[in-house]
This record gives C-alpha cells, sequence and structure tokens, in this order.
C-alpha cells in the first residue's frame, strides 16, 4: 500500500462520537455505514458551523459594508486558504469553489476545452473514470471535433502503463483521470501519468473525489494543472466542491458562467470579468456550506492524513483478508496499491439482493455500476457490491458485515 | 366464484402482518413467494419485455384468453422476482378492464414502500404501471 502501514494513533470509540448520525439503528440493528466513497459522514463541528453561519453571521459575501456581511466573507475566505494549504496550492487563488467534482470537471471541459481544443486533437481518460469523468469530455469532444481515447487496465484494475507511450501523442491536448477510482479502490501512479503528459505538451485534469480524504494531496509536487474534488466525500458537506487550477492556465480560460461576482465591470456594450477565482463562481456561492467545509478540513488536519490513510488501510487488509476466505466471493479491483474501497461480487447472487439482506441486517453498502458503466463493461459485469471505509469505521464492524454477508449466502444455498 | 382482486390483497395483507414488520423476515418471505412463481418460457425473456426502472432485470409478459388476462414474469434478482411475484398473484386471470381499475393498496398495508426503499417502490411502481399498460391495451381491443 501506498501509504505508511504504521499503527495508526487513533481513539476511534472518541472519533466516532463525533459522527451524531452513527448512532442509531437501521431496521432494528445499529447501524453500520459502508457506503463512504459514495458520501461519508459529518462531524458535529461541521454541523454546528451551519447553524451557527444561519444564526449568527448570515450576509452575502464581498459586497455589504456591514459587521455581517464583513464576517461571513472572512469566514468563506479563510476556508479558501484551508483548502489552498490542504492541497498545498500555490496560492488561494488558484482554488475555485463549484458544486461538486462533477461541476469542476464540467467546467474545465467546457470552458478549457472549447477554447483549447480543435479538431484532430485528442482528450485522453481512463477506464476507470466515473461518468462525471467521461461525459463532459464526450461532449465536448463532439463539439470541438476532438477525439475520445481510453488508458486500458489490467486483470486488477490497474491502468497499463506501457500503453501510455502509444496513447499519449502530439495529439494529446487532455489527459484526464482519477487520482483513485470510487468503483475498485485503485491509487493511479498520478505523478508518472502528468509527467508523460506534459511531455508532449498535454495539460491534466485529476479527478480527486476518492483521493481527498484518504490520500495526501500535493498539487505542485505533482504538477497537476487541474484538480477536481467534493467536499461532501471529506466530512464536509453535500453540494459543494472544488476546482484547483494553475493561475496562467485560470487565467488563458474563458469564464463559464456569467452573472454578479465574476465581472469586473458591466455595460451594455462590453463587460469585463473579474480575477481568478472571482471569474468562474458566478452568482451567490454556498456560503453556508464553504464556511462549514473549513472545519471537515481542519478535522481531517487534526487526525493527520498519515494517521487516517494507515488506519484505513488497517481496516481495508483486515476486511479483504476476511471476505477472501468467504466461498464463491470474487473480489472486483486487486490493484497493489488501493484506497479503502472493497468491491466484490457473489457468485450465484445478484448484488441487488445482497445489497437488499445486507441493509436488512443494518449494514449500508452500495450496490450496482458506481457510475462506472464501461469499467463493468471491462469485467463482462453488471455491478459489484461495494464496501467502503472512512476512519470512523472499526474492526468490530467489519466482522459484523462479514457475518451479515456469509449468513446472507446462506439463505441462497437452501 | 373466484377470488376478487380485493380478496387476494387482503389475503396477502393478513399473511404479511404475520412477519412483524420485520425486514428480514419480510424480504425470506418475498424470495419465498418468488420461488413460487410458475417459470417464465426463455423466448418470452426478450427485450420487448423488459420493464424499465428497475435495478435488476425484469421481464413481464401478458397475454389474453377468453377475455381474461394471464401474466408471465420473472427476474435475475430473487427478491425483485418474489416482489413481481406477488403482483402475478394478485391480479392474473382477472379482465383487462379489473385491472385496469384496481387500486393496488396491498403495497402501502404491507409496507413494502417502507421496507423496500425508494428506488425498489420504484421498480415496483414500473411493474405495475406495466401491467396497467398491458391492462389497456387488452381492454381497448376488446372493445
Ligand atoms: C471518482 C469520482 N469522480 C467524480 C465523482 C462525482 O462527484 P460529485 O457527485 O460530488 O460531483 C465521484 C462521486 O461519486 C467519484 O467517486
Amino acid at each position: 500500500m501506498a501509504q505508511t502501514l504504521e499503527k495508526h494513533t487513533l481513539d476511534i470509540q472518541k472519533i466516532r462520537a463525533q459522527f451524531p448520525v452513527l448512532h442509531q439503528e437501521v431496521n432494528g440493528k445499529p447501524l453500520i455505514y459502508f457506503d463512504n466513497a459514495a458520501t461519508n459522514q459529518k462531524p458535529k463541528r461541521v454541523i454546528d458551523a451551519l447553524v451557527k453561519y444561519y444564526e449568527h453571521d448570515n450576509a452575502n459575501i464581498h459586497r455589504g459594508a456591514h459587521a455581517l456581511a464583513a464576517r461571513a466573507t472572512e469566514a468563506f475566505e479563510n476556508t479558501r486558504v484551508s483548502v489552498q494549504k490542504f492541497i498545498n496550492a500555490n496560492e488561494p487563488e488558484e482554488i475555485i469553489f463549484t458544486k461538486g467534482t462533477s461541476e469542476s470537471i464540467n467546467l474545465v471541459a467546457s470552458s478549457w476545452g472549447r477554447k483549447f481544443l480543435n479538431p484532430g486533437d485528442e482528450v485522453l481518460i481512463s477506464t476507470l473514470e466515473h461518468h462525471s469523468n467521461i461525459v463532459p469530455w464526450q461532449m465536448i469532444c463532439e463539439e470541438r471535433g476532438a477525439e475520445l481515447k481510453v488508458m486500458p487496465i489490467n486483470e486488477a484494475g490497474e491502468i497499463i502503463i506501457e500503453a501510455l507511450d502509444e496513447l499519449i501523442t502530439e495529439k494529446t491536448k487532455m489527459v484526464a483521470f482519477n487520482h483513485a477510482s470510487n468503483s475498485l479502490g485503485t491509487i493511479n501512479p498520478v505523478k508518472y501519468i502528468i509527467d508523460k503528459a506534459h511531455a508532449v505538451g498535454a495539460k491534466v485534469l485529476v479527478d480527486g473525489a476518492q483521493a481527498s480524504s484518504h490520500l495526501t494531496v500535493d498539487v505542485q509536487a505533482l504538477n497537476a494543472d487541474f484538480y477536481a474534488f467534493s467536499a461532501h466525500k471529506m466530512y464536509g458537506p453535500t453540494g459543494l466542491g472544488v476546482l484547483y487550477g494553475k493561475r496562467d492556465i485560470l487565467e488563458k480560460t474563458p469564464p463559464y458562467q456569467g452573472g454578479g461576482e465574476m465581472i469586473k465591470e458591466v455595460s451594455f456594450d462590453k463587460t469585463t470579468y473579474n480575477d481568478i477565482p472571482y471569474k468562474f463562481e458566478a452568482g451567490t456561492p454556498d456560503i453556508a456550506n464553504v464556511i462549514a467545509f473549513n472545519e471537515a478540513i481542519l478535522f481531517i488536519n487534526e487526525l493527520g492524513k498519515e494517521n487516517i490513510a494507515a488506519y484505513e488501510n488497517e481496516l481495508l487488509a483486515y476486511a479483504t483478508d476476511k471476505i477472501a476466505q468467504i466461498e464463491g466471493v470474487r473480489l472486483i479491483g486487486t490493484a497493489k496499491e488501493k484506497v479503502s474501497v472493497l468491491s466484490f461480487e457473489v457468485e450465484g447472487i445478484h448484488h441487488f439482493d445482497l445489497g437488499m439482506w445486507l441493509d436488512a441486517k443494518g449494514v449500508a453498502v452500495r450496490t450496482g455500476h458506481h457510475c462506472t458503466q464501461p469499467l463493468m463493461d471491462h469485467y463482462c459485469i453488471e455491478g459489484t457490491v461495494r464496501a467502503s471505509f472512512s476512519v470512523y469505521n472499526t474492526v468490530e464492524e467489519i466482522d459484523a458485515f462479514i457475518e451479515a454477508l456469509k449468513s446472507t449466502i446462506s439463505k441462497f444455498k437452501k | 366464484m373466484s377470488e376478487t382482486i380485493n380478496d387476494i390483497q387482503n389475503e396477502i395483507i393478513e399473511e404479511f402482518s404475520m412477519l412483524d414488520s420485520d425486514m428480514e423476515m419480510t424480504i425470506e418471505y418475498v424470495m419465498e413467494l418468488g420461488q413460487q412463481l410458475p417459470e417464465m418460457a426463455e423466448a418470452l425473456k426478450n427485450e420487448d419485455n423488459i420493464v424499465k426502472g428497475c435495478q435488476s432485470k425484469v421481464w413481464l409478459n401478458a397475454e389474453t384468453k377468453d377475455g381474461k388476462m394471464y401474466l408471465e414474469a420473472d427476474s435475475n434478482t430473487a427478491i425483485t422476482k418474489g416482489l413481481v411475484s406477488i403482483l402475478v398473484r394478485i391480479l392474473n386471470g382477472h379482465t383487462p378492464q379489473e385491472i385496469l381499475n384496481a387500486d393496488l393498496y396491498f403495497v402501502d398495508k404491507i409496507g413494502l414502500n417502507r421496507f423496500i426503499g425508494t428506488q425498489r417502490s420504484n421498480g415496483l411502481g414500473a411493474m405495475m404501471k406495466q401491467i396497467k399498460i398491458y391492462g389497456l391495451a387488452y381492454s381497448a381491443k376488446a372493445e
């Protein structure tokens, strides 16, 4: 595994206590929440920050001449600085707030793509991509007469590096792929691919949706041109995401949407645009969620990403070992380096039935194609059951899940 | 006199009431009912008979004989097969008009809404809609 396998130093029970939603019963059983790759739960401090904002500070930002507006603006911009530091961007202006990873990718595909993609150019993605990192590129490629190419993967679910020499050429203008796969957990060799893309002058967008809460992200060390992620997958609020972009590229990229905030001056003849990041933040942003997101980042920082990763790796290794012992289970995605995602199918039992039974036993998992249909096609399957772990999950929960799975399988063996 | 649609619904409500709203027992029973569903001819499991709107695959075929509608169904998942088998049990052998007019109140009464979740009740909803569409088509033909 990529991260150190040193013993973590976290007090998991103390961490669990910070998550109100975990302390409930579902279908008469204690909730075991293993759908963290879809969205993970929110610590009390994030929820409190939302309430506090609406109770004390609510005001529109960047414009009002009053105390509340000043407070809200300061808190909002504080989050931008936290995000900048969180991914080690060079400056806060390189951090754009969006609705989520999907919108971040759409912004780049549509604004950067419309200006810089031309007929005959190529955009390269990977077989592992979420629909959010496929469809926006398909749309812009079609519009611009560019071609979409796909990096292949091996049986374990790893990008076949040897294929890149042929795929990354002078024609390649954009390489877009995920840091970690949401369906399989595979951690991709980001730096290696970025360097290869840069060698031919292509730009790179990294979909960091599944990496942001599990892996240390340093956009400067990676030399990523764009990096996209969602707050809700890292203990933060829903409906909020981030697009990081290098200053010089963002400055050359036309605005995404028009409206308030993104302009310098408007007349009916001509509008001049604001500087980055505001150029890309038309309209009143999601102020409350941005402010609360800061608490999510602080939560992660205080625990320490290395500690979180080490603990999650322990959970993954433990669960992988246990589940592999169950007859009929086939793991989908066995990459050497993975985030804490465990995707599998069970011979002769539809993933939907497994998901319903697990739910009846209090275990929340995701079933289906996980928004990666081309990847499922690669494995010739319709979908998988996916259990994914966050820092508040425990070994005892994994034991209970394994028992639930075994007893479910036995129902089908009659 | 054969049973009416409501007679059968009431029977089913009665059966499920013995499960005490326990999720596991409910699923188990739904699966059992699915196992009793008569086998569907392979040839009928075609694109035309696929019900859209379910996470799993469901096939539904309807034919009429002597003014009555007969249903055949199958699914690639055990639970969905159970759900569709309940519909077949309730609606099979009634006239297209009766099927069209049927008020399928059993879904709420046996807590399938609560138990099966939105996506699944959509699946159940899609199946009910499909049967009604067959009913409509056949009742139009009969006129
Ligand atoms: C790898 C990956 N990319 C993109 C997305 C889309 O994120 P969002 O729905 O927050 O825009 C997800 C979320 O499921 C994801 O896992």
